[in-house]
């Protein structure tokens, strides 16, 4: 177990720069999700730690060591690729074996920790077939067991769920979490499915443009946003961005409150916000409203969604008396997108 | 009623009708190679089959079936067994010499470096220049006088003034000369299809050796050179088979000398048939290699189609 460390860390490819001056701290046993679009670098700066890319310039430590020039045997670190990469031509014990064998483990060692690995991930009775005779979960779990076999100091994840269909993706997601927590091993993950970063990470990191755009725990991503860019990647639909006197005004689609819906507590007091209604989707576990607010903005669109256990009956083309906590308002500098202090919201252009 | 619906249809459509035939259009299409493989290959292929169980000549005009005679003869002929001998050694070493020299030379061109192109165009030409010219280049290279590899020899000082090898006329030296020719023809060809090879291996798979710690050679032994594997034995068939039917750099730098000693199965069956005049002999000599092309021909399409569908 160790410490990941970036100091300042740049990557310049010829004509752009994918990974822009990163700073981050991983702690000892956290999981840490890098999320983001694809482009902006989450994958340089993950395959820079594993030393598979060099850095332009900055520095990566592992364990408090600067790793820098290290090549990726030396440091201690184990990764899961997003196709798995599993050797096609060895068996599934010879795959999780190979990581022990090339680190020099005593040969009769090596078959106890592959079983070991095996019984870990529920693979025992696939040890003998080869890559191709597996289903995409059981992949997942070889490159998994192959990634845990020699216990690094770290684990690097890359989108190693977007390869499975979404059905084993959920199962799979609860799985990864439980073995970090059981191996408490600091685990790097990138995605660019903010729902896997949600569930996954202690703290999440969002990068664009090869910055990290805000650092945090996830209810603080979701809840707190640092500029609109991460308003809008986390969150589906996400965070509705309505231009009022000058400045943007974030809430998020299941903070609008519909006529009748139980207001929450501790939150402050909520203020009437008309909202005109223009069509109303049914997904079966709720429903997504699209409109205006006619007081407010009435040009831009906007999306609530309404819990399935909001009854209220809602019809297209009708205005409805909403309510807010204003405390749930968000404030962005129009200009640079940035998060600006809290503000009463202006008052009603029309009664 | 205006309906000319029954007119009979014109050249165009007719033509465009095959086109759109997806049977006829392959047919069509295939026709030239099949034909050409026909004329240029299969009749004179069952012309030597006939031939060879016959006692024809390039006097006679009335062939007469002779069974398995040319063979038996074949079998008591020391010539034919020194060639025999010879297209062992000739194959099996220049392909050996070409499959390591062709997988260093093209795990060296995976990597990146300035000049690579000027690198490629060197390996590459001598698989595109003309075969009868770069092998008069290796005659004056092998020259008994003016050889440049003996004058460069002594000027470094590795050849005593009493030495002086004469490549293309001492037994051993032939040998090794035709060998060497070979494996500079031949390479280009093996170096291409192994760099294709080494080049479908996706780089996730090196990344994840790289971080499982595998250090160069188990790298190499363990991931690349397995998973080249299949592609490796493509190369390695076509050319033992383009190694036991050739006799160009035989032909061309010592006619099956001295005594002999470079003759192999296909320049022997020119000499005997064509120089000689024996077509039924050389068709023997010519032919006695069949079974075992044949086997590598079969393993060659097998590999060919398993690499497809990997």
């Amino acid at each position: 177990m160790a410490t990941v460390e970036t100091r300042a860390l740049r990557k310049e490819f010829t004509g752009h720069t994918a990974v822009d001056g990163v700073d981050l701290t991983i702690n000892e046993g956290e999981f840490l999700v890098l999320l983001g679009p694809s482009g902006c670098g989450k994958t340089t700066l993950l395959r820079m730690i594993a030393g598979l890319e060099s850095q332009t310039s900055g520095d990566i430590l592992i364990g408090g060591r600067v790793v820098n020039d290290l090549p990726p045997r030396a440091r201690k670190i184990a990764m899961v690729f997003q196709s798995y990469a599993l050797y096609p031509h060895l068996s599934v014990a010879k795959n999780i074996a190979f990581p022990l064998k090339a680190q020099g483990a005593p040969r009769e060692s090596i078959a106890g920790e592959v079983d070991r690995a095996a019984k870990m991930f529920g693979i025992e009775r696939l040890l003998h077939r080869k890559p191709r005779q597996l289903s995409g979960g059981e992949r997942q779990r070889v490159a998994l067991a192959r990634a845990m076999v020699r216990h690094p100091d770290v684990f690097l994840l890359d989108e190693p769920l977007s390869n499975l269909d979404a059905k084993l993706r959920n199962l799979a997601r609860d799985e990864l979490k439980q073995f970090q927590r059981r191996l408490g091993t600091t685990t790097l993950y990138v995605t660019h499915d903010q729902v896997e970063a949600m569930g996954l990470g202690d703290r999440i990191a969002v990068m664009s443009g090869g910055t990290v755009r805000q650092l945090g725990r996830p209810q603080e991503v979701y809840d707190e946003p640092a500029d609109t860019f991460v308003a809008g990647f986390l969150g589906s639909p996400p965070m509705n961005l309505v231009p009022v006197d000058g400045v943007l005004v974030g809430f998020r689609p299941e903070q609008l409150l519909a006529p009748g819906a139980p207001a929450s507590e501790g939150v402050g007091p909520a203020v009437p916000m008309r909202f005109a209604v223009e069509r109303v989707e049914n997904l079966g576990a709720g429903r997504l409203l699209y409109g205006t607010l006619p007081d407010h903005a009435p040009d831009q669109k906007i999306i609530v969604s309404l819990a399935y256990t909001v009854h209220s009956s809602i019809e297209a083309g009708r205005t409805y008396d909403f309510r807010m906590h204003e405390s749930n308002l968000k404030f962005f500098d129009p200009g640079t997108g940035r998060r600006v202090p809290a503000r009463p919201l202006p008052a009603r252009r029309s009664a | 009623m205006t309906a000319p619906a029954l007119a009979r249809p014109g050249f165009v459509e007719r033509a465009a009708g095959v086109s759109d035939s997806a049977r006829w259009l392959g047919r069509l299409m295939l026709a030239p190679a099949v034909l050409y493989i026909a004329l240029v290959v299969a009749v004179p292929f069952l012309m030597a089959i006939g031939y060879s169980f016959s006692n024809v000549t390039i006097g006679t005009s009335t062939p007469r079936f002779v069974g398995l005679e040319n063979f038996r003869n074949a079998l008591q002929d020391p010539a034919f067994l020194k060639a025999l001998g010879n297209t062992a050694i000739f194959s099996l070493v220049s392909q050996t010499l070409v499959i390591v020299l062709a997988s260093i030379l093209a795990i060296a061109l995976q990597r990146r470096f300035r000049g690579k192109w000027l690198v490629r165009l060197l390996i590459l030409l001598p698989w595109v220049a003309p075969i009868s010219l770069g092998s008069i280049g290796w005659l004056w290279i092998f020259d008994p006088v003016y050889s440049v590899i003996n004058w460069t020899l002594r000027h470094v000082g590795i050849l005593g003034p009493d030495s002086w090898p004469i490549w293309l006329g001492q037994p051993n030296l032939a040998m090794a000369s035709i060998i060497g020719v070979h494996v500079w023809r031949t390479m280009p060809l093996a170096t291409i299809i192994s760099l294709g090879g080494l080049s479908s291996i996706p780089q996730d798979i090196h990344d994840a050796a790289e971080v499982d710690g595998a250090g160069f050679f188990r790298h190499l032994f363990v991931i690349t050179l397995p998973l080249v594997l299949p592609i490796l034995l493509v190369a390695v068939l076509f050319g033992l088979v383009f190694s036991v039917t050739d006799m160009i750099v035989v032909y061309v730098l010592t006619r099956g000398g001295p005594f002999d000693s470079t003759q192999v199965l296909a320049s022997l069956a020119f000499f005997k048939s064509i120089d000689g005049g024996d077509l039924s002999g050389g068709a023997a000599v010519a032919l006695f290699l069949l079974p075992v092309l044949a086997v590598c021909a079969v393993l060659l399409l097998r590999l060919a189609r398993r690499a497809e569908v990997v």
